[in-house]
């Protein structure tokens, strides 16, 4: 409601018809567009992993190979985990929209946890693993392995970290335009996050396990 | 931004974001389940054709999920923000193609090609 006052329109007596209740993002066009940009670029960081991980994918310099070192149970738990957190977060959107603080407050909750459960699992998986000599220094397989996933996992404690500040402001501001335009923001991360995952189980595990 | 036009995107925008999303949403998240659960049953119970088929199927998945999240998900259509976000990821999904199978494909064949050293520090050593 704030940015409104700098709006010169304000004065003006059609303005708030132009700037209703309903319309989610006054002002916020521009920052869904300039995040969407944001993402686009954070893929390209991700292709470049990608494309080093593909390329040194067999580079076992004789230490474990993937069959012997994945498992697979816990990355599909992970990946579970991730997705239902994915869906979660949409089911927290509409009662954003429509301005139910306390069911998006609670959804939003669930979804924290879920990333939560994923990054614990994630880091035991890594831990696991350098425990048993599979360490990012082993082999270029394996540094670009514990690279790609670990920057992903990176991106979701940052995600975590903006998911519990949303937590704490919607107690504080309730659901304001700010405030639905940061949470339509996050949530755009969080499904992006997903999207990642996507190509990390596919390429990095199954892809890994049965080649 | 203080235009017409421009306020009618927002308004289109916010109707995908809003009423129009919530089925979307639920088909969307029926399909990203199937096209997960597929694949890992495919690899972990071993029921599958020849790796070779086994891989090119759990591609094909992949990149049919990561339509559907995009789709479902992230609400990428050709009205939002004027159709500029799908331009932006029409033309960040060539890069990425670009980047990803441009590298592993120059790699593979410098490896392939490359003479066998003692000590193993050409290609990949396995």
């Amino acid at each position: 409601m704030t940015d409104h006052a700098l709006d010169p329109r304000a004065a003006s007596p059609t303005w708030h018809l132009a700037e209703q209740e309903d319309h989610d993002h006054g002002g916020g066009g521009a920052t869904i567009l300039g995040f969407w940009i944001y993402l686009m670029s954070d893929a390209l960081i991700f292709a470049s992993l990608f494309a080093m991980f593909g390329v040194v994918s067999t580079s076992y310099a004789g230490g474990p190979i993937p069959r012997e070192i994945f498992d697979l149970k816990l990355v599909a738990l992970n990946t579970a985990l991730l997705l239902a957190s994915s869906i979660t977060f949409g089911e927290a959107m509409p009662h954003m929209e429509a301005g139910r603080v306390g069911q998006t407050r609670a959804w939003l909750a669930i979804t924290g946890l879920l990333g939560l459960a994923f990054l614990g699992i994630e880091l035991y998986e890594f831990g696991q693993l350098i425990a048993e000599g599979a360490s990012p220094q082993r082999s270029a397989f394996l540094s670009a392995f514990f690279t790609l996933v670990g920057t992903h996992g990176a991106h979701v404690a940052v995600g975590l970290i903006w998911l519990t500040v949303m937590l704490i402001q919607l107690g504080q501001h309730g659901l304001s335009l700010p405030m639905k335009r940061r949470l339509i923001c996050l949530s755009m991360f969080w499904h992006f996050l997903d999207i990642i995952w996507i190509g990390v189980f596919t390429f990095v595990y199954l892809y890994g396990v049965i080649r | 931004m203080s235009t017409e036009p421009y306020d009618h995107a927002l308004h289109a925008h916010g109707d995908t974001m809003g009423h129009g999303s919530r089925r979307g949403h639920r088909i969307g998240s029926l399909l990203a389940i199937i096209l997960t659960v597929v694949p890992f049953w495919l690899v972990m119970s071993q029921q599958g054709p020849a790796p070779g088929w086994t891989a090119a199927v759990i591609f094909a998945l992949a990149l049919v999920q990561i339509v559907v999240h995009v789709v479902c998900f992230l609400h990428l259509d050709t009205r939002s923000e004027g159709g500029w976000t799908l331009l932006a990821f029409l033309f960040t999904a060539v890069i990425v193609v670009l980047t990803i199978g441009g590298s592993v494909w120059v790699m593979f064949h410098l490896n392939t090609n490359m003479m066998p050293m003692p000590g193993g520090m050409t290609g990949p050593v396995r």
